[in-house]
């Protein structure tokens, strides 16, 4: 049958914080049994917006990541209630029952992705319920979809099968995949967040001018499995992808007339390596 | 999910649904259209079709308006400031410090009209100070320019003038060189985005952050629009102190100069252009003047000074060699300068040197031959198809007022509209009348008088801005009440402490504050009406259309949404609508039938003015009213009239936009507004004012800052440059602070653990780091005006020796005597300077701002 998921481009997200908004806006004083009761007026985050800046000025960039419910197959919240408080839909939504759920606060620390808040006021566990209140009256999206203006937020009703395929094509991620709890919220361009750069910028020390197409080569080691780039026109390059706290690399550019840079990185998070001036080959 | 009813509405971030349920809002959405609305456009372009989301897109804070409505800190019934008794002692110097209680309704119009009356017969109407805020709730009938001047223009007022604050530098420098006065400086953009998929190659994005600030009230319409454009390649480039968020989302490159100082840049630019001959020289010959002179200043020969990227890089520290790139990249591909927001306006026409800056983007884009195919002055947030011939107005039509002087509705408006009956006008608020300008509220009334240049929006003329004005104007008298609408200016004015010692003085008898919430300047009234939001009374109105000084402002969005806002909820208290708080107090002033014009109520006006637009030839009221929306449709033969491509091809304007008026040009449509009809680098219009303007030469130059790096003295004490551009979660103050969800937003404001809701300063980390802050810690940023008290985001976002902070703080919450301490709330405002940009330029300068700022270390006692 089909099931509910959702998929998250962290690089079309800009945290314009209209999912944020828009579901306060379903749920701060409205009821919707049995899926939920109400959200506090303030405090909560069903859907909680990471920002991750990287880099040095002039060389940075900024990602958010979306961390709404996983709604996982396998969800750590599950096994942890009492009286089958937590419960999986047909559909694959996880839903808290409001009732079974009171007084239960240990829930909140049974979810690794930090996405179950509790209401002080209530003494019940909340989360995001992917409006399964709307989906089962024919929405076909939740809140936060909906309110999301650049795509980042898509919501996919599909086949398990079906799914998969999506996953594979578009190379799709889940959070902490090494839990196996199975999310069904993926997603796309992940190194945005999760991942480091070392970027920089090269130049001629001579001419004072920009090096456009000098060849950057990022090796690790001395097994020398580098990375390669071209700089462009400002002289500016970029390697990405990088495992945050990963030793020591060695940035070598090449530019034809010129003798060869090296620059050493002991990296611990994304890296501008600044300008690197390159003096002219002696003949 | 029963009885659950699906109305309509507008706000300022866009149309909505709004689902009601038992007398309650339960919810708010954008509007997904539906198979019978009129079909949406689609643009063939490089070999792919595009065409908008079936929808509407919503603003942020549309988003938060529920929390808004049912704010707790909702004025819900008339209030007066305990120890003020108009027959008595009045205690002025107790503003913003006493308490208020509860009055009725008649006793607050027995008071307010009692003082109306007295000062009118013991001064005449020129006392009654009033103005509002910038940005009223959406709705046509309900909006400043309608209901409220309907009701100023028959009792009689001063009006505090606004200052054009999003146009300024476009508005008293850019407008000399090609006109456009009735857009105050800033260009037509008609079927640019057309234009711009076929044939652009390269855009830059000159302070301007369309992601953030929407064009303006076109929530994220053109988002998509930027997502094509970088799918077909088309390369951002980003200048701006901050890397904004459509950088984040879209920059190939950011350069981030010193503020107030990429005018160096921009002049290395035009240098490198000329000498390394990478201009248009047809187009220069042909729809220019001044060319030469200007080059001459460029190249050094007046002043000695080659304006050469290694000069620049001196001033705005972006490296010379990154300005040559950028130069030759830019005259190698076609290329958009997204100068400003909405093509024009952006934070750095708000600064001291915002007319420099306006007048070299004109002159940028005029060396790239403006006008031509992919070239041209196009923030990517206008510029959709759209059918302009289809006569809805905008808010700034002046909807029910049919003030002819003061808003646009002479134009074509109050012709239809008031075909039967009277329109209103002021003859105070005329140009022959007295006036206040609303930067210098507190000036007038802590010292009595006053003289500056031009009357708020100079938009008739180039010369408009030139006409001098005094106050008292002769003859009228000193300002004895002031009756505020709305209470924003201490979070969105300059220098605004002094707005908060105005209010103390005992030479301000009487202050009225006519308010939704009790928040900012409105906790400084004697007496408090208290108003309702849109969703709770009767209006109508489009997405995004203003109008006015933006002619055609829909050309934003992706359809055309015509709304009716239908009265969601009943008021909240003993609110009402602003109409019914005229209409109240009209009683007794005797002005009732003519205000409500033999007593109409709101819907009665929204009819009759549903029936003055084109609506009724393409859907009956009866449907209208039912449905709640109309999309307008764009005609099957459609034909692109691209902005100035006209002028770019020596011929007459083809272009719907309205003006210039037909006095100002040799020939109708032929050329543009100045005196030659051509771009002029050396203005003639402030040749004829004073051409010994040094602070507004005749042609743009690189001027630094009066408050910047160069300023010695102060720089030294104040070494952080502050930018305080336009909000991005809150349309100004509307949906800060007053307890809604959008003080939630992690990068809105900071929850403190003393439970205060912090605004946000942005400092580098380096700057951070010397002065020992922490992400998160409260710092206050202070300089001789004021001091605030914010909480820090340590960024690499700004470069060292810049800070960044929105404007617009909704509230103001000194910690000790009001107008003497810090505050806060976050007003940066307090901070900034309240000096015009120049002596005969009557704009705000907020982003020549230099503070410092240390970690707060609790209340000094």
């Amino acid at each position: 049958m089909k099931k509910w998921n959702m998929i998250i481009d962290v690089a079309k997200c800009h945290d314009c914080n209209n999912c944020f908004l828009a579901c306060k806006d379903e749920h701060v004083e409205n009821e919707w049994p049995p899926y939920a009761a109400a959200q506090p007026w303030h405090g909560h985050r069903w859907i909680n917006i990471m920002r991750k800046e990287r880099g040095q000025y002039p060389l940075v960039d900024v990602s958010y990541r979306p961390t709404p419910c996983m709604h996982c197959d396998d969800a750590p919240c599950i096994k942890a209630a009492k009286e089958d408080a937590i419960y999986k839909r047909d559909h694959g939504i996880v839903i808290i029952d409001p009732e079974k759920a009171r007084g239960q606060e240990a829930l909140v620390d049974s979810c690794p992705y930090g996405a179950i808040w509790w209401n002080t006021e209530k003494a019940i566990p909340q989360k995001c319920t992917f409006c399964a209140h709307l989906l089962e009256d024919g929405w076909d999206k939740p809140r936060c979809a909906q309110a999301c203006p650049t795509g980042a937020l898509r919501m996919i009703h599909a086949e398990e099968t079906d799914m998969q395929a999506i996953c594979e094509a578009e190379k799709l991620e889940v959070l902490q995949p090494e839990l196996n709890t199975k999310p069904r919220v993926y997603y796309k361009n992940l190194y945005r967040y999760a991942k480091c750069f070392i970027a920089g910028s090269v130049a001629l020390q001579d001419k004072d001018e920009c090096a456009e197409g000098a060849q950057v080569t990022l090796t690790k080691g001395p097994q020398n499995s580098g990375k390669v780039t071209m700089t462009n026109n400002y002289g500016d390059f970029k390697i990405d992808d990088l495992e945050e706290n990963s030793g020591r690399y060695t940035l070598r550019i090449e530019y034809a007339g010129y003798e060869t840079g090296t620059v050493e990185v002991d990296l611990t998070t994304s890296r501008n390596a600044g300008v690197i001036f390159l003096q002219p080959a002696r003949s | 999910m029963h009885n659950i009813e699906k109305l309509t509405n507008g706000t300022t971030g866009g149309p909505v649904f709004v689902y009601v349920q038992d007398g309650r809002i339960i919810r708010v959405t954008p509007m997904e259209l539906d198979s019978t609305d009129a079909a949406s456009w689609t643009i063939d372009a490089r070999g792919k079709k595009f065409s908008p989301p079936r929808k509407t897109s919503l603003a942020p804070y549309s988003f938060a308006w529920k929390s808004m409505v049912y704010s707790p800190k909702r004025n819900l019934y008339p209030m007066k400031r305990v120890d003020f008794d108009p027959q008595g002692m009045r205690n002025c110097s107790k503003r913003g410090i006493s308490g208020y209680e509860r009055i009725s309704w008649d006793e607050a119009a027995d008071i307010v009209t009692g003082e109306v009356k007295r000062i009118k017969r013991e001064y005449g109407p020129g006392a009654i100070l009033s103005t509002a805020g910038s940005h009223h709730l959406w709705g046509n009938v309900g909006y400043r320019h309608s209901a409220y001047f309907r009701f100023a223009n028959l009792m009689g007022f001063t009006y505090a003038d606004h200052n054009p604050d999003s146009w300024e530098g476009w508005h008293w420098g850019g407008m000399h060189h090609w006109g456009f006065s009735h857009r105050l400086g800033i260009p037509e953009q008609y079927d640019l985005l057309e234009d711009a998929l076929k044939h652009t190659e390269m855009i830059v994005f000159w302070s301007s952050d369309p992601e953030a600030t929407h064009g303006i009230y076109a929530a994220f319409e053109s988002t998509s629009r930027r997502q094509w454009l970088k799918e077909l390649g088309v390369k951002m480039v980003f200048i701006d102190p901050f890397f904004n968020h459509t950088a984040g989302m879209y920059a190939d490159k950011w350069f981030a100069p010193r503020p107030e100082a990429g005018n160096a840049m921009a002049c290395a630019i035009a240098f490198v252009w000329m000498t390394e001959d990478l201009y248009d020289k047809e187009y220069i010959a042909e729809r220019t003047t001044g060319f030469d002179t200007w080059k001459e200043y460029i190249l050094g020969k007046q002043d000695g000074v080659p304006k050469s990227p290694e000069w620049a890089e001196k001033e705005c520290n972006i490296p010379a060699r990154e300005i040559r790139v950028l130069a030759r990249e830019w005259a190698s591909k076609k290329t958009m300068l997204a100068a400003g927001g909405l093509g024009g306006w952006g934070g750095a026409c708000r600064a001291a040197s915002g007319n420099e800056w306006a007048r070299l983007m004109i002159s940028l884009a005029a060396m790239q031959g403006m006008g031509k195919p992919g070239s041209n002055i196009w923030s990517t947030t206008q510029g959709a198809p759209s059918d302009t011939s289809f006569m809805f107005p905008g808010y700034a039509e002046g909807g029910i007022s049919g003030d002819v002087d003061n808003s646009a509705a002479g134009f074509r408006w109050v012709y239809r509209m008031f075909s039967f009956d009277r329109p209103t006008r002021s003859n105070i608020n005329a140009p022959m009348g007295q006036h206040i300008p609303r930067l210098k509220i507190p000036d007038c009334i802590l010292d009595g008088q006053y003289e500056w240049r031009g009357k708020g929006f100079c938009g008739p003329s180039i010369e408009a801005q030139f006409h001098k004005y005094k106050y008292p104007a002769d003859g009228y008298p000193e300002i004895q009440m002031y009756w505020r609408y709305g209470g924003s200016f201490i979070g969105t004015m300059c220098e605004t402490n002094r707005y908060v010692k105005a209010y103390q003085t005992d030479r301000l008898p009487f202050v009225v504050s006519q308010s939704i919430w009790l928040e900012g300047e409105a906790k400084f009234a004697d007496i408090i009406l208290p108003a309702c939001t849109n969703f709770e009374r009767w209006d109508i109105s489009e997405f995004a259309n203003c109008s006015g000084y933006i002619p055609d402002t829909y050309i934003q969005c992706s359809h055309r949404v015509i709304s009716l806002q239908k009265k969601c909820i009943e008021p909240l208290g003993e609110s009402k609508s602003d109409y019914d708080i005229f209409t109240f107090l009209s009683k007794r002033l005797g002005l009732y039938d003519a205000y409500t014009a033999g007593g109409m109520t709101d819907l009665d006006w929204v009819k009759r003015y549903f029936q003055a637009t084109d609506l009724p030839k393409y859907i009956s009221w009866e449907d209208f009213f039912k449905k709640g929306y109309y999309v307008v449709p764009v005609p099957a033969d459609y034909k692109p009239t691209p902005a100035l491509r006209w002028f770019a091809e020596g011929r007459p304007r083809d272009t719907p936009d309205w003006g210039p008026h037909p006095e100002s040009q040799e020939e109708l449509g032929k050329g543009l507004q100045t005196t030659s009809g051509k771009i002029e680098f050396v203005s003639s219009s402030l040749r004829k004012f004073d051409p010994a303007d040094e602070e507004r030469p005749l042609m743009p130059t690189y001027m630094p800052s009066w408050e910047g790096h160069h300023t010695t003295g102060l720089y030294e004490k104040y070494p952080l440059h502050l930018i305080s551009p336009h909000p991005r979660f809150s349309f100004h103050t509307m949906g800060d602070a007053k307890d809604s969800w959008i003080n939630d937003v992690k990068d809105h404001r900071v929850l403190k653990e003393d439970g205060y809701y912090y605004w946000i300063i942005r400092i580098n980390a380096n700057d951070a780091a010397s002065r020992g802050i922490k992400e998160h810690d409260l710092v206050r940023a202070f300089n001789d005006r004021g001091e605030v008290i914010l909480a820090a985001q340590v960024t690499e976002r700004v470069p060292p020796g810049t800070v960044h902070s929105y404007e617009s703080s909704a509230d103001y919450d000194p910690v000790g005597k009001p107008g003497a301490s810090a505050d806060r709330a976050g007003c940066v405002n307090l901070l900034t300077p309240s000096r015009y940009i120049t002596k005969n330029s009557a704009g705000m300068a907020p982003n020549s701002c230099l503070v410092q700022v240390e970690k707060y270390q609790g209340m000094a006692l």
